[in-house]
């Protein structure tokens, strides 16, 4: 069996979606896969909030994605990566990303995994607002995204 | 004309998503053609600046003419 390039699925939503029709179908055309990681994240029920929304520079960052995906198919040994994430207005309890990765090995799908989401948390070109009791206001970026991407940074 | 894109806060700022400015210009062109308080917003040094679609290093460097694009991008908050 010829080695089949590894599978990658990076894609920008405006509108809805459910993360099993996406990891289904995801870990059906890995075949021969040891292990499949996921991560889905959801607009949180934080005390308040009514709406949230994400805006995205085009020219960047789905761009800024596929570079994400092309370091961690250097850092890790991976099958395929499936990297979803929402742009747009959400209500608490819609998903907002959807981060698959299927390895031969667990370790590598696991850490692929934790690696893409502390890098879109973090450095991924979005900016966030919510709505509370009626008024919109920016999120600015958190002191823990930072600690999260510095642990893949750490000096040997 | 060049499009000047405004994300995040910046767009608030400015009370709009993009303006449209006679080119060309410089990092100071830039400044001094934008609203005071979005002009002000720009001293925030964690902005980014990107000229079609790619960031630039140093914004001292910016040289846009007509029918280019520039985004002005604040720190970002994350997905």
């Amino acid at each position: 069996m010829s080695p089949r390039p590894p599978m990658r699925d990076i894609r920008l939503l405006d509108q809805p979606f459910l993360p099993g029709m996406l990891i289904g179908p995801f870990t059906q055309a890995n075949k021969g896969l040891g292990g499949v990681c996921t991560f889905v994240g959801e607009v949180r029920f934080d005390q308040g909030v009514e709406a949230l929304e994400l805006t995205h520079y085009a020219p960047l960052t789905l761009p800024g994605m596929h570079a994400l995906a092309t370091q961690a198919f250097g850092r890790f040994d991976l099958m395929g990566l499936l990297m979803v994430h929402r742009v747009g207005m959400m209500r608490p309890g819609e998903p907002i990303v959807c981060v698959s990765a299927a390895a031969l090995h667990r370790r590598d799908a696991i850490d692929a995994v934790d690696f893409c989401m502390d890098h879109l948390k973090s450095a991924a070109w979005f900016w966030k607002r919510e709505k509370r009791a009626g008024e919109w206001r920016w999120v600015e970026p958190r002191e823990a995204d930072h600690s999260d991407l510095a642990r893949w940074h750490d000096p040997i | 004309m060049i499009t000047v894109v405004l994300l995040g806060k910046l767009a608030d700022v400015a009370g709009a998503p993009s303006l449209s400015l006679q080119g060309p210009l410089d990092w100071a062109g830039l400044k001094a053609a934008l609203p005071d308080t979005l002009a002000e917003a720009l001293g925030d040094p964690r902005n980014r600046v990107a000229l079609n679609g790619a960031l630039i290093a140093d914004t001292a460097a910016l040289q846009a003419a007509a029918g280019d694009e520039i985004a002005l991008l604040p720190p970002v908050s994350g997905g």
